[in-house]
């Protein structure tokens, strides 16, 4: 017998605002020192229930610092934060500019996000291990890689350290322990779990990070990631960077439930939402999970709840899926403001000193840019040779592919 | 008849499907109020509905999956994977579970599903926006493999494809997207004035296994799909042999009759396909025409292929069968 019509329909969700809407989010119910800290070496991880339902904040709306979280940093250190995330963002706009020059063919921005990889990457020691996505390059200037050496990178001269091989903003910088970037969303969550579990084979103090998307966290990768972290207790730290919006696809489409960082729990793993905009909580929340993994207490969820401000890349127009001023409307506001408030308050820093930093840093941006170009770029060359598309793709060249090099240099 | 590009046809073709399928759905990553990145979807959710045109999580493994337990229960689900280079974690569900449940079940059960996605190079896409997979799935029984190549053949293919009850990986070239290419990275001609952009509105269907013959000649026969149909055409403009162009189109089952004839015309043979050369689907039709046309070669035949290597992104161009590879190779099998 034929089951009878229900009428019903696949229930598809949608994003909260769509253009020509008027976005609003309600105001968080969550404040700094809502929640208090436990202890990293010992809790369970059913004892961050509530951290993984609520929201880590340090800092106000007005730039003041409390709470338990605070991690108490220097004003030296605040502005070393302060400074990349502002070099990061110029870099970025003038890449930007330069793709739309074709002097690079894509480019993907950090935009509202700076404080992510910025102030996680500060919390961790020099020897821990960074597997990030293409959203983390801001870890880069944490550890230390030039902006010369970046911008070849990006427009893939002779001086590109991959050597023409991937496309812009695909990273790779070992010297950082900042582990090479690919394209397929989602991967390097669960090679993360086993870079880490490496490091516990051979005994050693490091710890690894990794960052995925909230749409790649519906990828197989992300749920092999936790279910390996706490089967083996990896010193990992797990973050699912919650920006709202993967390409044109809403959060809505990646989960059926609220909270990201809930996720952890069922899996038997500590895990906490952190306000991602707020460069103290992230912080603090990182250096927290790192005590953790090197104290043996395994790895950490966290979601990371922040908006992806601009485009997701050069090939994107938000405009046809979202409000154009939806970012304004966020309540986490802007990461860069909220950390010079916070400074400005502490009586550390000025509007003219931030103006100043603005214009050495644009300067710092635009020297290197000029240094880069002369080593080529993509729309001019020169470009590394030809024979680079033969070399390491095994350790040792076998002898069809010696054949096709020398059909291709020959021809 | 109208003017389209391959988007518009392919939008085309998904809209009249939708118009007089109600079991057709179409879902995937972006695809629904978006439209698709390549826009290939533009305007179907508005007109038909997001209970039957949506975006899905980003989820390749669970997008293959969700497709083929729908079309176990009787709908004509046609999902976009965004990139070829991403339909990996589909992998299992493809080769494994979609592929074989007919068989498996003793023909108690089938799925339907039709797997679009963009693949090929020439975007400046590097390692995972440029792949041409096709040969991952042509050695897999039980799959449907089509490559299509002009807005008139995609949309044709694509009915097919949809009509079929039997799985369909659908590839598409998306440098050929808004236009064809000859192989100059510099010229981006558009559609407008090519007669294969020349497309019906309504429903038509070109059938599943049939090739297509792009050009008639006498002295060499060149066979190609995707995007290398069109780069083939200018080689072949470039060196004056008089050739058969070959669109093979459908790769399994591919046109045996059409290749075997036209060979035992000409006596020789140029395969080209961007994928590298080793295990790609060139070496399939070589040891095949060898068993048929022994007799009737002249000539050895040749290969022009991706190198077998990565795909690279600032050199693609020495990496891609460009016009002088493809006419010297020609050239090379009228010296025998």
């Amino acid at each position: 017998m034929a089951p009878k019509d229900t009428g019903g329909k696949i229930r598809v969700p949608d994003a909260p605002f769509r253009p020509g809407e008027e976005a609003s989010f309600e105001n968080w119910p969550w404040k700094p020192g809502d929640f208090p800290m436990p202890d990293p070496k010992n809790c369970r991880f059913e004892d961050t229930v509530d951290l993984a339902n609520g929201l880590v904040r340090v800092l106000d709306d007005d730039g003041n610092a409390s709470g338990e979280w605070d991690p108490g940093l220097t004003a030296e250190q605040l502005l070393e934060g302060l400074e990349h995330m502002v070099r990061l963002r110029i870099f970025d706009d003038r890449m930007m500019k330069m793709q739309r020059t074709g002097l690079l063919s894509f480019y993907m921005r950090s935009l509202g996000e700076e404080a992510v990889a910025i102030a996680q990457t500060m919390a961790l020691e020099e020897q821990d291990w960074i597997f990030p996505t293409y959203r983390q390059p801001g870890a880069q200037f944490v550890r230390g890689r030039s902006m010369v050496s970046m911008i070849c990178h990006c427009i893939g001269n002779e001086e590109d350290n991959i050597k023409g091989r991937q496309m812009p903003v695909h990273y790779s910088y070992r010297e950082g322990r900042f582990i090479s970037i690919s394209s397929p969303v989602g991967t390097q969550f669960s090679q993360a779990v086993g870079v880490s579990l490496a490091s516990s084979y051979k005994g050693l103090d490091e710890v690894t990070i990794t960052w995925i998307g909230d749409g790649a966290s519906a990828e197989g990768d992300y749920h092999y990631a936790l279910n390996f972290a706490s089967v083996f207790n990896a010193p990992v730290i797990l973050n699912l960077v919650n920006n709202q919006w993967a390409i044109s696809t809403h959060a809505n489409f990646a989960t059926g439930m609220g909270s990201f960082a809930s996720r952890g729990i069922p899996f038997g793993l500590a895990s906490i939402r952190v306000d991602g905009n707020d460069f103290l909580a992230l912080y603090s929340v990182t250096k927290w999970a790192r005590e953790r993994a090197a104290s043996g207490s395994g790895a950490t969820h966290i979601e990371v709840l922040t908006y992806r401000t601009g485009a997701h890349s050069s090939s994107d127009d938000p405009s046809r899926y979202r409000p154009k001023d939806e970012h304004t409307h966020w309540p986490g506001g802007d990461p860069v403001d909220r950390l010079k408030e916070h400074l400005i308050k502490l009586g550390e820093w000025s509007e003219d000193q931030h103006k100043e930093l603005e214009e050495r840093i644009d300067g710092e941006v635009i020297d290197a840019y000029k240094e880069a170009v002369k080593f080529g770029d993509l729309a001019n060359g020169p470009y590394p040779s030809a024979d680079t598309i033969f070399t390491e793709v095994y350790e040792e060249m076998p002898w069809h592919l010696r054949e096709q090099h020398d059909e291709m240099m020959g021809g | 008849m109208a003017n389209m590009n391959m988007i518009q046809s392919l939008n085309s073709a998904l809209d009249n499907m939708l118009d007089s399928d109600p079991d057709v759905i179409i879902f995937g990553e972006d695809v629904g109020y978006f439209g698709g990145v390549f826009r290939t979807t533009d305007g179907l959710q508005e007109k038909h509905g997001s209970h039957r045109v949506f975006d899905s999580p980003l989820s390749e493994g669970g997008i293959a999956a969700t497709a083929f337990g729908m079309g176990l229960n009787g709908l004509r689900p046609v999902v976009e994977i965004q990139f070829a280079d991403y339909i990996f974690p589909a992998y299992d569900q493809i080769v494994n579970e979609m592929a074989k449940v007919r068989h498996r079940s003793g023909g108690e059960f089938w799925s339907p599903v039709t797997l679009r996605t963009p693949a090929g190079g020439g975007i400046r896409g590097g390692h995972h926006h440029s792949q041409s997979p096709e040969s991952q799935f042509t050695h897999t029984p039980g799959l449907k493999v089509v490559y299509c190549s002009t807005p008139y053949n995609a949309k044709g293919l694509l009915i097919s494809a949809i009509e079929s009850n039997d799985p369909v990986v659908f590839f598409e070239p998306k440098r050929c997207y808004r236009g064809p290419f000859y192989g100059d990275p510099h010229s981006v001609p558009t559609w407008a004035e090519h007669p294969e952009a020349e497309v019906p509105e309504s429903h038509y269907t070109i059938p599943l296994g049939e090739a297509r013959l792009a050009q008639q000649g006498s002295d060499c026969t060149v066979i190609s799909w995707g995007a290398m149909v069109h780069v083939c055409e200018q080689a072949i403009s470039d060196c004056g042999v008089s050739c058969d162009l070959i669109d093979l189109q459908t790769l399994v089952p591919w046109d045996r009759e059409k290749v075997v004839g036209s060979i035992e015309k000409t006596g020789r043979c140029v395969i080209v396909h961007e994928a590298p050369k080793t295990s790609g689907f060139g070496a399939e039709m070589v040891a095949s025409i060898q068993e048929r046309c022994f007799y009737h070669l002249e000539a050895p035949i040749e290969r022009v292929t991706g190198w077998d290597t990565p795909f690279p992104h600032t050199t693609e161009w020495d990496y891609m069968p460009g016009p002088s590879r493809i006419a010297a190779a020609i050239v090379k099998t009228q010296e025998e």
